[in-house]
């Protein structure tokens, strides 16, 4: 029966179906916004905790007798026996004189265990660059080691079984003893920006893979600046509209979206194994962030200069100017901040890439600082890849600040460009 | 002296093109040299991958496996997983951007999601094997699934989130293009906006959205750090998300990173993998950017 | 049946009730007793700016009212409020009252949906959807479940057409895409897809302005046959074409209703200057 008020009844009845079908339809919507939204919100509150404890340092301060090692003729000093300094015995020596109750030796190697194996090294170099402590006693800061940093800084909590936070508990009461005393603080770890990798945690720091990033990135950009503009400027505004041009078109937009792996076998077939160049160096990785990066610069270059008008170019050419002249004085200058922008936004992913750098061989456990762009480096998002597998509590902090220091430059990057983007963006 | 100066960008403009050039001859020349030691056949349809190679010409035993399915296998299931979150996600994240968002929460809101684009992809694969994989594992074993440490589950899952912002993006444009006339006749007949989206928008913007998916499928298939630090290295031909898997991206990282000679079959196979994957991501990337030119097209 | 939608019931046309309404709406030029819409205290504001002002209308049952005046009066702003169109615009503020049979459409609670599948739409352009032309003209039934089975959408389908005096030209290429009809065509496309959702009022937004003079013949001499069963509402520049189809005629002027009546009135004897400079043709 299909009267008009059965009709209309059916008919108000299905609206209300379609009313609550179109609640449900939004809320999936706004669900599906926080989806994303929230595991950024979460990825940043994870890295932020695990990593921020990793820019403090837990030192111990002890009481050395930095003995005098062979004197030469005149009170001049032996440098050959000054290399041979036992700085391990001094450190030993000092722990032992704070803690006398380590009797057996067990005891004495679990006293020596807090601080770092790295110490000695420490040591060493601050007598080298201060000779002048020679024969005398003298009030050292060295580093904990890392089960006592963690334990100090409260990552791993006191009251945790022993094999859990690793350290006895007479090493606990050795740790507290320490504090009472002032003699354990945790202070700012400068470590961490000045030194490179090590095998110690508590000594690793980041300076190679920062000095490297920037080498590599300067490479890249001072490759694929000049050569992406280049290529966007004659495309644009110089080549003929003909099939080749609608190739190299159909190209460029395919290279943007090839897998950056590709580009690090390019470079281990072609510059490595060609060419022949320095493994590992900050050249060859920038070659390939370059390669990498091409595409992007180019692709924004033509985005920008199709944005300028017409009558821009028109009104140049009427005054007398060359169609070079009129494109490099006039039309490109405003095309800038639009190929800047995609510029940033390129070497920003650049300075996030891995698996490239990975192929050309940046993967080296490097502990010096790189002097030129040749010698051999890694990069800031490999070392964080490296440093990732790595078990230790103390690395895993270590790594996630190395992340928040990555984020914080390509967030500048980002940041940068959208600022740029706004400020010069002309409405025409 | 212009000509010079054309010249010389002419020169510059030709990089590109020797860059894609070098690319498909270096991958070419090495495979090339790969498949005169491991026949083709076995490369493309083997069952087995495990690359030992004989040391010295008559060691006994550990003949090289090169077959690729399992490779292919594992690939395919991350970016199964992968897209089946930023599919859907993106697709809604995009409906609520388009249809449901005020403008100000525009400004806010898009940009963010782009965020997840930009997070280098090290910062993933960190997060996928310290957070995720652990909570799947616990999750699993209440639930009394049998959720290895190392699964394709939680590498596709971060990898899925990362690429939403591909899928948004490009549907919301997809969607903002259909034109207002068309939305204003579905909602003058008395259409809900679910319906008008369902109906009307969403038919008319298919073709941007499945360029946006296909894009978003081409970038899942070739990200590497991310499987390679959540995802295990064993090379299985199994469906079962809760196992580890691994891919062609990380057999690639794996062959190649270590101490081989150069034109043993191990590193060359890298070659032939990475020829296959190129292929695979071009191919991809060529429908996709061609749906995308013609529905600009339609509209303009 | 909640309170709402007792107070929205009206008895709605169809084939079979269309004689008994042509009979007893006979007297079309003597308007009925109660005006079909009642807009009153009319205010629309885009942000600051405001677009109309005080607007006071009665819109007369069955019959067909024009709303004339130069371009950007507010006509097109003021015939999107009477189906809420203008809800969709961003930034926009409707203050007032828009009555439809003595309910407000604005009021508290009221169902857009419905409201809009009682008064439909003609837009400027003709904007038919990218399907077929049977599945355009059925969106409407198809979404409100007005048809129980395939025969009673096809019946609707079909008799939608033939009242916008399309099917003949259709009736063999129903699956064809709606949009490779010629623009006249596609306008009445638009009609009969408005038609089939049964409204009892149709809005029209200039829906001659982008066809050529033969179509508009054509949807004029639509327009004459549709007022038996239909309040029409339309917006036109053209005061030829307003005397042609209306009884009733409403002049906008910079936002305002300066003058409404009948429509010899109007063209013949305007009482307001602004009314006879325009119909004049001094200005617009």
């Amino acid at each position: 029966m299909n009267s008009p008020a059965a009709r209309h009844d059916r008919m108000a009845a299905r609206r209300r179906t379609r009313h609550r079908a179109e609640r449900r339809f939004r809320m999936l919507g706004f669900l599906a916004v926080w989806v994303g939204l929230g595991f950024l919100a979460v990825l940043f509150a994870v890295i932020v905790d695990k990593g921020a404890g990793a820019f403090k340092q837990t030192m111990v301060r002890l009481d050395i007798a930095i003995e005098a090692p062979g004197m030469g003729p005149q009170g001049t000093i032996d440098w050959n026996a000054m290399l041979r300094m036992d700085t391990n015995a001094m450190i030993k020596k000092a722990l032992r004189a704070a803690f006398p109750d380590a009797g057996s030796r067990r005891e004495k190697r679990a006293l020596y265990q807090l601080v770092s194996p790295n110490a000695p090294f420490e040591l060493r170099r601050l007598i080298l660059d201060n000779p002048d402590l020679i024969g005398r006693s003298a009030t050292v800061w060295v580093t904990a080691s890392d089960d006592v940093d963690m334990l100090a800084k409260g990552a791993v909590p006191r009251s945790a079984p022993a094999d859990a936070r690793r350290l006895s508990d007479r090493q606990v009461r050795w740790i507290a003893a320490l504090e009472a005393e002032g003699r354990l603080e945790t202070r700012f770890n400068k470590a961490f920006f000045t030194s490179g990798d090590s095998r110690e945690p508590e000594s690793a720091g980041i300076a190679v893979a920062l000095v490297g990033s920037l080498y590599s990135v300067l490479v890249c950009l001072a490759l694929a600046f000049p050569f992406g503009v280049m290529a966007a400027v004659y495309l644009e505004e110089f080549a003929p509209k003909n099939r080749w041009t609608a190739f190299i078109e159909v190209n460029i937009n395919n290279l943007a979206a090839v897998p950056s792996i590709v580009f690090g076998l390019l470079g281990l077939a072609l510059l490595l194994n060609f060419f022949n160049l320095p493994r590992s160096s900050p050249l060859v990785g920038g070659m390939v962030l370059a390669l990498m990066t091409l595409p992007t610069i180019i692709i924004a270059g033509r985005a920008a200069l199709k944005a300028v008008p017409p009558s821009v170019r028109d009104a140049a050419l009427a005054v007398g100017a060359s169609p070079v002249q009129a494109v490099f004085h006039h039309v490109l200058p405003l095309a800038m901040p639009g190929t800047l922008t995609g510029t940033i936004i390129g070497t920003a992913r650049a300075m996030g890439e891995t698996a490239p750098l990975l192929m050309v061989g940046m993967v080296a456990f490097v502990v010096d600082v790189p002097e030129t762009i040749l010698s051999p480096a890694t990069a800031l998002p490999v070392q964080v890849f490296l440093w990732a597998d790595h078990p230790e509590r103390a690395f895993l902090e270590r790594t996630a600040a190395a992340i928040l220091v990555l984020l914080v430059f390509t967030c500048a990057m980002n940041l940068l460009a959208m600022v740029l983007r706004r400020r010069f963006e002309v409405r025409w | 002296m212009e000509r010079l100066i054309i010249g010389t960008l002419i020169a510059g403009s030709t990089v590109a093109v020797l860059t894609t050039i070098g690319i498909v001859l270096s991958l070419v020349f090495e495979t090339i040299r790969f498949f005169r030691l491991v026949p083709i056949g076995d490369f493309l349809f083997g069952l087995q991958w495990s690359p030992q190679m004989a040391i010295r010409a008559d060691q006994v035993g550990a003949t090289g496996a090169f077959g690729a399915i399992p490779l292919l296998a594992g690939t395919l299931l991350i970016s199964a997983i992968a897209l089946g979150v930023s599919g859907p996600v993106g697709l809604f994240a995009a409906i609520y951007l388009a249809e449901y968002a005020t403008p100000a929460q525009r400004t806010v809101i898009k940009p963010a999601l782009e965020v997840l684009a930009g997070i280098p992809t090290v910062v993933y694969g960190f997060f996928a094997a310290l957070v995720v994989a652990p909570i799947l594992r616990q999750g699993g074993a209440t639930v009394g699934l049998d959720v290895s440490s190392e699964s394709a589950l939680a590498a596709g899952l971060v990898m899925g989130i990362m690429t939403i912002p591909f899928v948004s993006s490009i549907a919301d444009d997809a969607m903002t293009a259909v034109p207002l006339t068309l939305r204003e006749g579905s909602l003058g007949l008395g259409a809900t906006r679910a319906e008008t989206m369902c109906r009307v928008i969403l038919p008319a913007a298919l073709s941007g959205i499945a360029g946006g998916l296909l894009l978003a499928a081409s970038r899942v298939i070739g990200e590497t750090m991310i499987v390679v630090m959540a995802a295990g290295l064993t090379a299985n031909l199994s469906l079962n998300p809760f196992e580890a898997v691994t891919t062609v991206t990380v057999q690639i990282v794996t062959l190649l990173t270590g101490d081989q000679a150069f034109d043993s079959a191990k590193t060359l196979s890298a070659f032939a993998l990475a020829l296959l994957l190129f292929l695979i991501t071009m191919t991809l990337n060529l429908i996709a950017l061609g749906i995308v030119k013609k529905y600009r097209e339609q509209y303009e | 049946m909640t309170v709402l939608d007792a107070t929205m019931t009206m008895p709605r046309p169809n084939a079979i009730s269309t004689v008994a309404a042509l009979v007893a709406d006979s007297a079309l030029v003597g308007a009925p007793a109660t005006p079909k819409m009642t807009i009153r205290d009319l205010n629309v504001f885009y942000g600051e700016t405001s677009a109309l002002r005080d607007v006071a209308l009665d819109i007369p049952g069955r019959g067909v009212t024009a709303l004339i005046g130069p371009s950007g009066c507010g006509k097109s702003t003021f015939i999107r409020c009477l189906n809420r169109m203008n809800d969709v615009i961003e930034g926009c503020r409707v203050e007032g009252r828009v009555l439809l049979d003595d309910t407000d459409i604005y009021g508290p609670g009221q169902d857009v949906v419905h409201l809009r599948a009682r008064i439909g739409m003609v837009f400027q352009k003709p904007n038919p959807f990218p399907k077929s032309i049977f599945d355009n003209v059925a969106y409407g039934p198809r979404i409100h479940g007005m048809a129980r089975n395939k025969d009673e959408l096809d019946r609707i389908v079909l008799h939608s057409l033939e009242r916008a005096g399309l099917l003949d030209e259709v009736r063999d290429r129903l699956k064809v895409p709606g949009t490779s009809l010629s623009g006249g065509q596609q306008q009445r496309l638009c009609i009969a897809r408005a038609i089939a959702v049964q409204p009892e009022v149709i809005l029209m937004d200039e829906p001659c302005s982008a066809l050529d003079p033969i179509a508009t013949a054509r949807i004029e001499g639509l327009i004459e046959e549709l007022k038996a069963y239909y309040t029409i509402i339309i917006v036109t520049h053209s005061m030829q074409q307003a005397k042609r189809v209306s009884q009733k005629t409403a002049y906008f002027h910079l936002g305002r209703l300066v003058e409404e009546g009948a429509t010899e009135e109007i063209f013949a004897g305007p009482r307001d200057e602004r009314t006879r400079d325009y119909v004049m043709g001094r200005i617009g």
